[in-house]
């Protein structure tokens, strides 16, 4: 069986450094996967490469059984992958439930049409006169999006018409995944999605992140929370510079002295505490 | 042959001219990640105070070169002080869009004082010429080219051995580590602004010596072929600009001899596209992508747009439908031309202030709509009816088909392409004689008239702009109230993230200028119905800074907004007659106030 998503000697180099060197990993589906490693390993640089923001020098990536090396983002959102950016992205003058819908962008059928010209013509036509189709589908996409944030509980209900730039920093990010899921992904890319919480918020978000894989979505995972990335994931990848220094169970990955090494400093084996990212 | 020997003297003469601006802009570019469009005031500052030290104090050629240097520099620091410092921490378009404002108050100023006649610069050079290769070379040219290398040597030394020259090198490749290292980067930059100005007040005087003439008008000529200069070299590189400019003006030169006059600054602005559009980096960087985004975000500020309830909006809406039962002839025809322009700025605000494009190139819209309209009437022989809707539906097309190119373009590159991409409409209206009668303009263009009914009344061309406008108005709300608004705002806030969700930038924004194309489009054509007159100048630079002006006056995005920026700034400065001389001048001023103090505008920001 092709795997879900396969990740093969994918490199990519900015000038002399070597953000990524061969990343070759494989993900099954229903599966979360998490990377970790130090600052700098390359962790971002790799997701970039996956979901189409950057280009692989050598290597190659294949989603669903087609190759994605090099393929537009704008591609990817359609064929089902969405991610989170580590620095929060959201549209900082769209309101809340606004920058749940775009999420939902993809699945507007008047988006579907690829053909140019008339396409677009077309979209314009539909968003100007609004038949009954386009405004059951727009109500659907509303209730949708309610359903989506009412998984934040109460976090992000009564915001729903603030701009997102009035939110919090934990807010923000629970707008991008909220914003993710909105596109009914069959693969999530959450790139810290709980950086800048406290240990509070970081529960929330864990039993967020635990209930989507209890969903079967398939993950793939940034997190520098240990104690989270221990909890939740079905495999482990370890990166530093570039290279992935480990794999395997939660359990074996944290008392692979290789790791303790390079990520959790000579001291302690595997009680190293979350170190908090502002 | 002799006749291609002096072609090449005569562009490498003009590049030395180009290049002593360019490289002002490169240096300014470099340490504040500013394109300064008061450049140009600054070359026309150093041609006019040159003209009054010969013509008033009769200096001799050093004692006029140092006026023009001292004089050119002081109005640079003036230029920092104003544009740059106080923009400090507001975004990264600001300080662009202020020395817009400030070209409009120097131009003004310069044209209020010296008039705005051309005048000729007494030549302070012998005349003789040395036959040289077949073709000649004079004193004048040996000058220019002399000045030209003196600068670029005393401004190599400048920035290779002092220590300023060190700091500003250091700002121009890390500003904030130079911050922290103890540069005082404002000190910086006031020498940089010093310096740019000096050679670009020197750039005036030569040129018009060179020409023999000089005027307040070439002010923005000068800032577009510097910019085109700075393109060509790269953005910020100084070695860059200076051979940009030679490039240029062997090109304009060697292009004069196979063409013709009149095609010159096509070329100029030809070569912009095609370097944005190819190698938007400059011809000497290597191939890579655009360098890290100097501005990210637009000028949209932050704020919560005023809620304009929707019986307040119905009052206006009546009150306006009612205004020409006051039977004043006079306030209608202010009333028309404010609707009029409202439409270009509704066009405007969706483009600039929803999807995040600054366009200084909107007026272009307006001429393709007017010429389209008039020719279809004219030539065509279209009932004006058909005409006007038909020229709003050909620039949506056309507009939308010349800015495609420069989509992938973000931030000040956008600003830099509408605006060369509006000179290159221009430019071909006035030569493309065949289609649009060239100079002579385009006469007698039927007058307003549907179905035999006749517009022609000042209350019936105003109740007409009236509804369109209305109409035009509601379909822009109803369009940003869908998922195109949202999808458009979302391109504007973060064009990256946009991608990810599958918004394709390339698709919203067609859409956008389409339907801003339209809106301008039919203002063009109903404006060239009412005239019955219109050539290639009617619709000139001047009117997109002032459409710009209106939508940040109204808010950005707001549709209102825009309305009512355009309202003002055509009723008010008629409520004001006397003032009609400075009516420019005061563009520039609120233009200026509202980038410092309410960037959201008026209404706010959508």
């Amino acid at each position: 069986m092709a795997a879900f998503l396969e990740v093969r000697g994918l490199q990519k180099h900015f000038g002399g450094v070597t953000a990524v060197a061969d990343a070759l990993f494989d993900l099954r589906e229903g599966e979360l996967l998490s990377i970790i490693g130090p600052n700098g390993a390359g962790k971002t640089t790799l997701f970039n490469l996956i979901s189409g923001l950057d280009a692989p020098d050598a290597g190659s990536v294949h989603f669903l059984g087609q190759d994605i090396t090099r393929a537009a983002p704008e591609r990817l959102a359609r064929l089902g992958m969405a991610r989170t950016f580590q620095h929060g992205r959201v549209f900082g003058n769209l309101s809340v439930l606004d920058n749940v819908l775009v999420g939902a962008h993809t699945r507007l059928r008047a988006v579907k049409p690829a053909v140019p010209v008339v396409g677009p013509l077309l979209e314009f036509a539909l968003a100007a006169v609004r038949p009954a189709a386009v405004k059951a589908e727009e109500a659907a996409l509303r209730d949708d999006a309610m359903r989506i944030l009412s998984l934040f509980g109460e976090r992000l209900l009564p915001r729903l018409d603030h701009p997102a730039f009035s939110l919090s920093y934990a807010n923000r990010r629970r707008v991008e995944i909220a914003r993710a899921l909105a596109l009914h992904p069959k693969l999530l890319l959450l790139d810290e999605p709980t950086a800048g919480m406290n240990p509070t918020e970081t529960a929330e978000m864990q039993e967020v992140v635990h209930d989507l894989k209890r969903s079967g979505l398939t993950i793939l995972l940034i997190e520098h929370k240990l104690e989270m990335v221990m909890r939740l994931s079905d495999r482990i990848i370890v990166m530093d510079d570039g290279r992935r220094i480990a794999e395997g169970l939660p359990q074996a990955v944290r008392n692979d002295p290789a790791v303790i090494e390079a990520y959790l400093g000579h001291r302690e084996t595997g009680g190293a505490q979350q170190e908090a990212v502002p | 042959m002799n006749a291609w020997f002096d072609y090449t003297v005569n562009g490498f003469v003009i590049g030395n001219i180009y290049a002593l601006l360019a490289v002002g802009l490169a240096l300014i570019y470099g340490v504040a990640n500013l394109v300064n469009f008061a450049h140009g005031s600054v070359y026309v500052v150093g041609a006019y105070v040159g003209w009054a030290a010969i013509t008033y104090l009769g200096t001799p050629l050093p004692l006029t070169i140092l006026c023009v240097v001292i004089v050119s520099a002081l109005v640079g620091v003036g230029i920092e002080r104003i544009g740059l410092r106080p923009l400090h921490g507001s975004s990264r378009i600001a300080p662009l869009l202020a020395t817009i404002g400030i070209t409009l108050v120097l131009d003004q100023i310069v044209q209020l004082i010296f008039s705005p006649d051309p005048r000729a610069v007494p030549m302070q050079v012998p005349e003789w010429r040395i036959p040289l290769g077949g073709g000649t070379i004079g004193a004048l040219d040996l000058l220019i080219a002399g000045i030209g290398l003196v600068s670029a040597v005393v401004l190599y030394g400048f920035l290779r051995f002092t220590k300023l020259g060190w700091a500003v090198r250091a700002t121009a490749q890390d500003s904030d580590a130079a911050l922290q290292m103890g540069v005082d980067i404002n000190k910086v930059n006031m020498a940089v602004f010093a310096i740019a100005s000096a050679l670009g007040g020197l750039s005036g005087l030569l040129v018009g010596m060179y020409y023999n003439q000089i005027s307040p008008a070439m002010s923005f000529e000068a800032t577009l072929k510097g910019i085109v200069a700075l393109i060509i070299g790269g953005l910020g590189n100084v070695p860059g600009a200076i051979a940009g400019s030679l490039i240029l003006g062997l090109t304009e030169s060697y292009g004069i001899a196979l063409f013709g006059t009149s095609y010159r600054n096509l070329f100029a602005f030809v070569v912009l596209i095609a370097m944005l559009v190819w190698r938007p980096n400059g011809l000497f960087a290597g191939r890579r992508s655009l360098p890290p985004e100097p501005m990210t975000g637009t000028f949209i500020t932050r704020s919560r747009p005023l809620k304009v309830p929707r019986w307040a909006v119905v009052a206006i809406i009546v009150v306006a439908a009612l205004l020409p039962l006051t039977g004043h002839p006079y306030l209608l025809q202010i009333g028309a031309n404010s609707l009029l322009y409202a439409m270009l700025a509704l066009s405007l605000t969706l483009v600039a202030g929803t999807v995040g494009q600054i366009s200084l190139g909107h007026a272009a819209l307006l001429a393709i709509g007017g010429y389209a309209s008039g020719l279809l009437a004219l030539d065509g022989g279209w009932p004006v009816a058909l005409a006007m809707p038909a020229a709003g539906l050909i620039t949506a097309a056309l507009g939308t088909a010349l800015v495609f190119p420069a989509f992938r373009l973000t931030g000040h590159y956008v600003s830099i392409a509408t605006l060369g991409i509006g000179e290159i409409v221009s430019l071909v209206i006035l030569n493309w004689t065949g289609l649009t009668h060239g100079a002579i303009g385009l006469g007698g263009i039927p007058p307003l008239e549907i179905f035999g009914y006749d517009f022609g009344s000042v209350e019936s061309t105003y109740w007409l702009s009236l509804v369109v406008l209305v109409l035009l108005a509601l379909l822009q709300v109803r369009l940003l109230n869908s998922h195109l608004g949202r999808s458009w705002r979302a391109i504007r806030d973060d064009s990256v993230a946009a991608r990810s969700y599958g918004v394709v930038g390339d698709r919203y924004k067609a859409l956008a200028f389409g339907y801003g194309g339209f809106a301008a489009g039919i203002s063009g054509a109903i404006t060239a119905h009412i005239y019955s007159y219109i050539n290639h100048e009617t619709f000139s630079a001047s009117i997109s800074i002032l459409a710009l002006t209106m939508v940040i006056l109204g808010g950005l995005g707001n549709v209102l907004g825009a309305v009512l920026g355009a309202t003002l700034l055509i009723a008010l400065p008629e409520a004001f007659r006397d003032l009609a001389e400075y009516r420019i001048l005061i563009y520039g001023v609120v233009l200026l106030l509202l980038i410092r103090f309410r960037p959201q505008g008026l209404l706010g920001t959508v």
